[in-house]
């Protein structure tokens, strides 16, 4: 009743303006709409081309591809993809894939795992020097990475681990990614300690309050952690170039490489059609997590 | 069974801020102990100590009859609701309820029984396939209690678990707690509370006794009519009791006490229960033991008047000194701004406070 009431005047004043001139004002808004959505679709048309091009570019024999700018292929085919998948080396791009995964796996997994104990150590409790070990943490951020690349290197040669996958995903087991560590340690502080402290009331330990109540809390934030990982260890050019010299455990980065090295005149379409094939799972990851991901940054970075 | 003692229990903070000053209480079996004060009289910090969810700097807390200073929280024998529930998010109010029991590997038929029987008690069967963020404020506070109460603990703290709730949800909750208590007692299960709260109402209607801080001193330990009508201090007597105590400092000799240019007789009855003073005091009456009109005494001016329905807030002031007054509505009529009266005090219901702030009218009941 007293909903009616209020709402009476609030209409009774509305229709005092003259029809015409809301009809016109609809008319201008509607173009401002028009424009700014056209101006939108084309700036974002002019973003993505290069994408777009490059799965039109994909289905377009060798000739064709640099004979027009268009991305609609004129006799689509499927050549590039089936000679590119066979490669130039006795394996086909399925084992240079699979090797991805062998390196992707375990770095993924022991970077949520150990980013996750060392931020809530960070995030949760005192111990003496705390301070300098996050400082000095939050200073490896800033470090550039190329300058840790030789002495990594003579270690891990020291260690014999050349041309495998250890030294890979290894640093990552222990929390070697500042960035993740710092992120999470981001997240935790803004989720109350009411949950722990209710859970170290009813009996629980550090460990059991970590596996049962802040890992489910953080599971939007490492989930973000996971993906970031993945896209970056799916993009990683460097670091298997650097450690691995056998052909057999190429990940998917060096074989792209492979390809263009190898082959005297450069097939671009099979190059092309394995560049699409390896954007594919990060973008398929991406979409599924997508949800949790934005969540997970979003979070840590407001509330942070 | 389940006392809790606390013997010159200190904290100090790594700031060297020292929050709680050597306490001493000692909590019945079965006795529900409210502790209140300001915010900033470390009652939390002390509950906390209790839960040993905070560290302790000195002295010790005993329960039953185990020095629990060096156990985890989970060893005490406590349960403790928080303020804001504290609730896992990520289980379903069913889990919320048995994770303590889960964790002591309890078998699950047990688990099981036990859960229907809080969801029972508490009303919240229909709740326990839920998530927590699909709780409203009151079951969530429930689920939270029903937490508490499934561990059969020893000892059960409660921090402020009330203040996030709307008044009328309060005022239900408190009797849902308080009623929950005497049943565990009439049960014999154990039901030792200590409940900590800022808001006196809670304190004076839920507590067996109610212990008032302050600056982590405790002022005074007691009933709540005790605490009413007997304040150690002019703290309690400030603290205790809406709208607060008249606390007006004067000038005490002999029986007569000046207030300005006024002068008044203390009543006899008064007299004779002070210990001998003169000097400085502070002479703290209720609004509700000022008397309006009924006799000669203090000349005081009405500067104002609250119209609450069944009563009168009247505010008064004695040369610039301000009090006020709680009178029936019906006795209202005439006092209008301006308009001078006559205050008395009621002689059993007037207390004297010397410098230091203590009551120094309380000679023959101690």
């Amino acid at each position: 009743m007293s909903n009616v009431e209020t709402r009476m005047p609030l209409s009774a004043v509305a229709p005092a303006k003259p029809m015409a001139h809301s009809r016109a004002d609809r008319r201008a808004e509607q173009v401002q709409t028009f424009v700014r959505y056209a101006l939108l679709i084309a700036v974002g048309f002019v973003m993505l081309y290069p994408l777009l091009w490059l799965v039109g570019a994909s289905f377009k024999t060798n000739s064709e591809i640099f004979g027009s700018i268009g991305f609609i292929p004129e006799a689509p085919t499927l050549d590039g993809y089936r000679k590119g998948w066979e490669t130039s080396t006795p394996y086909t791009f399925g084992r240079f894939f699979w090797n991805t995964f062998l390196i992707i796996l375990p770095k993924t997994i022991f970077t949520a795992i150990s980013c996750a104990v060392v931020a809530y150590g960070f995030a949760r409790f005192e111990f003496p020097g705390k301070k300098v070990l996050f400082a000095s943490l939050i200073a490896t951020l800033l470090l550039p990475n190329v300058v840790t690349r030789i002495p990594q290197y003579i270690l891990f040669r020291e260690m014999g681990w050349l041309d495998s996958y250890l030294p890979l995903w290894v640093p990552s087991a222990f929390a070697g990614d500042a960035f993740f560590v710092f992120m999470l340690v981001q997240f935790l502080r803004a989720i109350p300690r009411d949950m722990e402290e209710a859970a170290r009331v009813d009996g629980a330990n550090s460990f059991q309050t970590l596996i049962y109540i802040v890992v489910p809390m953080l599971l939007p934030a490492l989930i973000s952690v996971a993906l970031f990982q993945f896209m970056w260890t799916m993009n990683d050019f460097l670091g298997p170039l650097i450690y691995l010299s056998s052909v057999e455990s190429f990940p998917v980065s060096l074989a792209l490489k492979l390809s263009i090295d190898t082959t005297e005149a450069f097939d671009w379409n099979r190059i092309l059609a394995m560049s699409v094939l390896a954007l594919l799972p990060a973008l398929i990851v991406f979409f599924i997590a997508q949800r949790y991901f934005i969540e997970g940054i979003s979070a840590g970075g407001v509330k942070g | 069974m389940a006392r809790l003692q606390i013997r010159n229990l200190e904290k100090t903070y790594a700031n060297t801020f020292k929050a709680v000053h050597g306490i001493n209480l000692d909590v019945k079996d079965g006795e529900f102990m409210v502790l209140v004060g300001p915010s900033g009289c470390a009652k939390s910090t002390t509950l906390r100590m209790i839960a040993g969810l905070e560290s302790i700097s000195g002295g010790e807390i005993v329960i039953g009859d185990r020095v629990v200073n060096r156990l985890q929280p989970g060893a005490r024998g406590i349960a403790m609701v928080f303020q804001n529930y504290a609730l896992y998010p990520h289980m379903k109010v069913r889990k919320n309820l048995s994770f303590g029991l889960r964790l002591m590997r309890t078998p699950k038929a047990e688990i099981e029984r036990k859960t229907a029987e809080v969801a029972r008690i508490l009303e919240i069967e229909p709740l326990l396939d839920r998530l927590p963020k699909e709780l409203s404020g009151g079951q969530a506070q429930r689920v939270a209690l029903g937490r508490a109460l499934i561990k059969q603990p020893e000892v059960f703290l409660f921090d402020e678990p009330l203040s996030n709730l709307d008044a009328k949800l309060r005022a239900s909750m408190r009797v849902r707690i308080t009623d929950l208590h005497k049943r565990l007692k009439a049960e014999g299960l154990s039901s030792t509370v200590v409940y900590v709260t800022h808001d006196q109402t809670e304190a004076m209607t839920m507590g067996d006794r109610i212990c008032v801080m302050k600056d982590g001193h405790i002022m005074q330990v007691a009933d709540p009519k005790t605490l009413y009508d007997k304040p150690a201090n002019a703290f309690v007597a400030g603290f205790i009791g809406s709208p607060e105590m008249n606390l007006v400092e004067g000038r005490l000799e002999g029986a007569r006490f000046h207030l300005g240019a006024q002068a008044v007789t203390l009543p006899a009855e008064l007299m004779a229960r002070l210990k001998p003073h003169s000097g400085r005091v502070t002479l703290g009456i209720r609004p509700q033991h000022l008397g309006v009109n009924e006799g000669p005494g203090l000349q005081a001016q009405v500067v104002g008047a609250e119209f609450m329905g069944h009563e009168v807030v009247l505010h008064l002031a004695v040369d610039g000194v301000r009090l006020v007054a709680v009178l029936p509505a019906a006795d209202y009529a005439g006092l209008d701004h301006g308009a001078m009266v006559n205050l008395t005090l009621d002689p059993g219901m007037t207390h004297v406070f010397d410098e230091t702030g203590a009551n120094i009218s309380l000679a023959q009941s101690h």
